[in-house]
């Protein structure tokens, strides 16, 4: 182990660093449903013991008038972090984040500033079931003046929390409960990391696969299985959502003239549906193949055991998805021509 | 009395602003939708002229009289209603998005309901940071219903916060009376089981709101709270401008229009010899006065660039 590096857990880290956030500022609080105890997860566990119940602070299961307390009290000069247990409640907070935090600052002229952070969490696993589970990122990449950031890793998450509690704007910092307990590596002392910047996870000149959150991790384990067929594949780390960085993507696609995109949502108008269309704004003169978009099936997140893993998007799904670009170009092998072309690779 | 007097500048200069405005709306020179809070003027100089400029006030989308008593310059106001760039929030927001940092008017809300977490949030802030300042929202009946209401109230109970619930009762949600939208009449009696201090008030009587706040307003700078004044007012105005107004009751606008805050006022001070005639014909020619330079400088002043949008997104 590197003597400057821990190993540790996603969820370990977001309660290092918001320990770490809160010692260097005062203004920085953190609220929520039972943060004060740790959280169903312990992301906020130990906080409370060192800063205290006033600033550890727990809140009914008040949604709407919680995130909306954590607006004012942002645009009164405080730094909140206020937690959403799970995405799927975030319905209930939307009103204040969208018609009032993300537009204070403009609606005001620039009078008034919303330095808050909206932690929370998604994605399917542990058999949540359909309230439990959902990917709803793409929703708040529709509204000017939020950021969204989806960290696929302890150490970017610990970075770009930083970030995130500094920004003088409302930033929707969203967790994956499959990744949180994961063992990886993480710096002793974090350092912010800058929102908005992709992160090219592996080079490769043949295909570009951009992902987010957990697709990252399945997205490189598709890249080695190509990697063994002689498939040279760059794996993009897009860590934010909103603003997006388009340099990163248009750079690499334009020099791999191949695309898939990948991600946890459903499909049909998914963060992908924007990426697509980013992508051959960008590149359209380069491209080789029609872009790729992996995401769920469109239907609510299904309770059963082996309906929840069909659900769930993974390395197998971006294979195909990658095979299907590669082989495109040779369109009397191309399995769409064969009429056996895999699933979630295209049709909807 | 000067306290009488500055009642009366305060509600003269809502009162001509207000009435200026319709006419700008009706000859599309204000832009967006207007509500006016014409017959309300009472409430809002009553409580607002008893908070410093760091107390911070909500509103809600009828704010020009909570602004205008709580101190924001006419000028920029009526700029920022006609959409120009020397406007309060630089033409961005417009009648239902008031702002006035420098003078504790923290926003105004096209949401009914939106204002009062938010409410909660700075009067949370204003606990943590130790200061004696209050936090304030308005809100009218309408917005009672909402979610947010019921869980602001909570909150602020919960957590004690030095903030004061002002409702205007004008006992129309929009265009429906209250009595179509809740069983329960009286705002106070919706909070009462939350068990902290509660006041009706008849909103067209400047001096008992007056003294009904400021006893809540100093308990609140010694920490106390929350507390709820329930004003009974009138709108005398539609909703908004443009309203074709088929629900009212004609005999119940003549009736409110005998108890018009202003006028009343105004008696009760000459009667009282707080005023004499010749003072109050000179709070109603200055607000006159005031209203058209402010309309002089908003049409002097250019509508923004295109470009400022862009800028104004993120801080």
């Amino acid at each position: 182990m590197n003597s400057t590096e821990t190993e540790t857990t996603f969820v370990t880290t977001i309660a290092s660093t918001l320990a770490l956030a809160m010692r260097a500022d005062e203004h920085v609080i953190v609220l929520g449903e039972d943060v004060a105890e740790g959280g169903p997860y312990t992301a906020t566990a130990g906080l409370s013991e060192e800063f205290g119940r006033e600033r550890v602070r727990n809140t009914p299961i008040s949604e709407g008038a919680v995130c909306g307390a954590a607006i004012g009290a942002a645009q009164a000069g405080l730094r909140p972090v206020v937690e959403i247990m799970y995405i799927d409640f975030i319905t209930l907070a939307l009103d204040q984040l969208v018609n009032q935090a993300a537009k204070a600052h403009f609606m005001s002229g620039g009078q008034l500033s919303v330095p808050l952070v909206l932690r929370t969490q998604g994605g399917a696993s542990g058999r949540g079931a359909a309230q439990h589970s959902q990917s709803l990122e793409a929703w708040l990449t529709h509204i000017p003046g939020l950021k969204v950031v989806m960290p696929s890793c302890a150490a970017d998450a610990a970075g770009l929390l930083l970030s995130a509690i500094a920004d003088p704007n409302p930033v929707v910092f969203i967790e994956n409960k499959s990744l949180y307990f994961k063992r990886e590596q993480v710096p002793s002392a974090p350092e912010s990391l800058p929102i908005g910047q992709a992160r090219v996870r592996r080079s490769g000149n043949d295909l570009t696969i951009i992902a987010t959150s957990r697709m990252v991790s399945e997205s490189l384990r598709a890249a080695e299985r190509l990697a063994g067929e002689g498939v040279d594949a760059e794996v993009i780390d897009l860590r934010t959502l909103l603003p997006l960085d388009t340099d990163a993507i248009g750079r690499s696609v334009s020099r791999t003239g191949r695309a898939v995109v990948a991600h946890e949502a459903v499909r049909i108008g998914g963060f992908g549906a924007e990426l697509t269309a980013q992508i051959q704004e960008l590149a359209f003169d380069f491209l080789l193949a029609p872009i790729q978009r992996v995401g769920a099936p469109f239907t609510p997140v299904p309770l059963s055991p082996p309906l929840e893993d069909a659900y769930r998007t993974g390395a197998d799904d971006v294979y195909a998805a990658a095979r299907f670009a590669i082989e495109w170009d040779q369109p009397e092998s191309s399995p769409f021509a064969s009429g056996s072309f895999p699933a979630g690779a295209a049709g909807s | 009395m000067d306290e009488a007097r500055l009642l009366l500048q305060t509600m003269w200069r809502i009162r001509v602003f207000e009435e200026r405005v319709a006419q700008l709306k009706r000859t599309m020179q204000v832009h967006g939708l207007v509500h006016l809070s014409i017959g309300g003027e009472g409430v809002a100089a009553a409580v607002c002229g008893q908070l410093r400029d760091d107390d911070a006030v909500y509103s809600s989308h009828r704010a020009h009289g909570h602004a205008i008593a709580k101190g924001v310059p006419l000028p920029a106001m009526m700029a920022e209603l006609m959409g120009r760039a020397d406007g309060l929030c630089r033409g961005l927001g417009g009648s239902m998005h008031l702002v006035d940092k420098r003078h504790g008017l923290l926003g105004a809300t096209g949401v009914v309901g939106g204002n009062l977490p938010l409410a909660v949030g700075d009067a949370l802030a204003a606990r943590l940071s130790g200061s004696d300042r209050v936090t304030v929202v308005f809100f009218g009946d309408g917005a009672v219903q909402a979610g947010h209401f019921h869980e602001s109230v909570n909150l602020a109970a919960l957590w004690k916060l030095p903030l004061i619930f002002v409702c205007e009762n004008n006992g129309l949600a929009e265009f429906t009376s209250r009595a179509e939208h809740s069983p329960v009449e009286r705002v106070i009696d919706v909070v009462a089981p939350y068990g902290f201090q509660r006041e009706l008030a008849d909103g067209s009587d400047v001096l008992a709101v007056r003294s009904a706040f400021g006893a809540f307003l100093e308990q609140a700078r010694d920490g106390g709270g929350p507390f709820l004044l329930e004003c009974l007012t009138h709108r005398r105005r539609g909703h908004y401008e443009g309203d074709a107004q088929q629900y009212r009751d004609e005999r119940a606008e003549l009736e409110w229009a005998q108890r018009d805050p202003l006028t009343r006022f105004q008696a009760d001070a000459l009667e009282q010899n707080w005023v004499d005639t010749q003072t109050v014909a000179e709070i109603e020619t200055a607000a006159r006065a005031a209203v058209e330079e402010a309309v002089k400088f908003a049409k002097a002043s250019p509508f923004p660039t295109p470009e400022l949008a862009a800028e104004l997104v993120y801080a």
